[in-house]
């Protein structure tokens, strides 16, 4: 097993564990912070593969911002377990039941798939540095990215509206 | 793989360039705490610390002897380990930052070129960013954890702090990039001292004196400083953040903070000011050994460092603290503007320059 083998099964293992703690932590900003180890060990496999732009930008952008604003809500309501609504013993079995069906599908649908055929490049794979990513994005993807920077602009449009109430 | 191609010089070296970082940055945030004091004690017309040895150099020692020695409480209704995880996060994140600056001209031993750098990434610029990023964690898991409405509060305040004005940090820097088209460190550092121009005026404050301006007002706010310390504004939160922690727990939340100033400087020395490059001189005509080099371009870096963290204490002890609106106003309605109207400017001189 060499230094890379290692690494991917500790962050497979590391995902995999936070990921679980996430779901079964009592207090919610536990789950929160499990949250941001996994996205660490995502950051981390990216690192494998030798995409350092996304491995950075997967840091900044979830574990940095959106968590925080997460952390932000959970802490500001002060979340306890006696003002937590008793779940519904029904409403858990039918989430679980929703939760196997979703599995199921994804299984399904990548069972036979092409990427099974395909492996990662963790030797010679330099697509994921910033600028043959730049080159692709802004040359043959260049509408599917402004289309979708115009969907973040009028979304943060319709938030300023919607916090802006009178 | 070839991301790891390491032999047993090349740990070496790189192990003794941490801990040769690190302990740098922990000497000169224990001095920083000593030149606070004595520059307080300097515009307010006092002496300062002057008791502990000669001008009282041994006082940062028996600061943090006292820290040492203090009794250690965990408030009982904290939950206790993110309480302690808290000034751990902290301290890592500001320490974090150093891996990827260049401290000086590369050395040469055993006719090896050394780096006098951590980490040479791709994409240094953004993991300062990403670092910057969670330091947000070390104030809000603290506060948090502390169980006191006076620290929640405090967190709460110092987060939406830092995370505004990182907007406008990284779209200042967004002009600087246009201008080095490389986001690695040491590009970004050759590009000024290898520039076209001569001399100083090929830094980038010279190019970008605005960039620079937003950058620093930025760089006071994640460094929860003085202007804009409303984190720990004593007389409407009692102490902040970290009002529960005592001991060593309370001197790393106050130490790191030290160090984010010191990193900080750093950083726009690096960006802005040229890095190790000697101002008015031509280093390399001199013919002089590569290693008296590396130490006078680090000797450099860090003097440009230390200039930075004394205007953050002469700014400290000038400036009254901004009101919580006022300072969202600031970071929203003006530094981001402008940064956007910076950047924009850039970009069409970029083009206009390259046409």
């Amino acid at each position: 097993m060499n230094v890379t083998q290692i690494l991917f099964w500790f962050l497979s293992v590391l995902a995999l564990f936070s990921a679980l703690m996430v779901v079964t932590s009592k207090n919610p900003v536990h789950s929160v912070l499990w949250l941001i180890v996994t996205f660490f060990a995502i950051s981390g496999h990216y690192i494998l593969l030798n995409a350092q732009f996304l491995a950075i930008v997967n840091v900044i952008v979830y574990a940095g911002a959106i968590m925080v604003l997460f952390l932000f809500v959970i802490m500001l309501m002060n979340l306890n377990k006696s003002t937590e609504p008793k779940k519904n013993k029904w409403l858990t079995l039918a989430g679980g039941v929703a939760g196997g069906c979703l599995l199921l599908v994804l299984v399904a649908a990548l069972k036979n798939s092409e990427i099974k055929q395909q492996v990662a490049q963790v030797k010679e794979g330099d697509i994921g540095l910033i600028k043959n990513l730049g080159n692709e994005l802004f040359s043959t993807y260049v509408v599917p990215f402004e289309i979708s920077s115009i969907l973040f602009l009028s979304a943060m449009v319709g938030a300023v509206v919607i916090g802006k109430k009178e | 793989m070839h991301l790891l191609i390491i032999d047993s010089f090349y740990i070496w070296e790189k192990l003794i360039l941490v801990v040769f970082i690190v302990t740098l940055c922990m000497l000169v945030a224990m001095y920083a705490t000593y030149g606070e004091r004595k520059v307080a004690a300097f515009l307010q017309d006092r002496i300062g610390p002057n008791r502990a040895g000669p001008f009282g150099i041994f006082q940062p020692l028996a600061d943090g002897g006292k820290l040492f020695f203090k009794e250690e409480i965990i408030p009982l209704a904290s939950s206790r380990t993110l309480f302690v995880i808290g000034p751990m996060l902290a301290m890592t994140t500001a320490l974090l930052t150093s891996a990827v600056i260049p401290w000086g001209p590369a050395l040469h031993i055993k006719n090896r070129n050394v780096p006098f750098q951590i980490a040479d990434i791709n994409i240094g610029i953004l993991y300062i960013f990403g670092v910057v990023s969670l330091g947000v964690y070390g104030i809000m898991i603290g506060g948090w954890a502390s169980n006191n409405k006076f620290s929640l509060l405090a967190a709460i305040r110092g987060a939406s702090q830092m995370i505004s004005y990182e907007l406008a940090m990284g779209l200042a820097l967004i002009a600087l990039l246009m201008l080095t088209g490389s986001l690695q460190m040491s590009d970004i550092v050759d590009h000024q001292v290898h520039g076209r121009w001569g001399g100083f005026l090929s830094w980038h404050i010279v190019r970008q004196p605005l960039g620079f301006l937003i950058f620093f007002i930025c760089a006071l706010a994640e460094c929860n400083r003085t202007p804009f310390d409303l984190a720990e504004a004593e007389n409407e939160l009692n102490f902040g953040y970290h009002q529960e922690y005592s001991s060593m727990k309370l001197g790393f939340y106050l130490f790191a903070e030290y160090i984010n100033m010191f990193i900080s400087g750093v950083v726009m020395s690096t960006l802005f000011l040229g890095g190790y490059d000697i101002p008015f001189v031509n280093e390399a005509s001199w013919h002089i050994d590569p290693n008296w080099l590396a130490v006078i371009g680090f000797c450099v870096l860090l003097a440009k460092a230390f200039f930075f963290v004394f205007v953050f204490m002469w700014i400290r002890w000038t400036v009254p603290r901004f009101r919580y609106d006022q300072l969202m106003n600031l970071g929203w309605k003006k530094l981001i503007p402008l940064a956007l109207l910076n950047m924009i400017v850039t970009a069409v001189v970029v083009l206009w320059m390259r046409k």
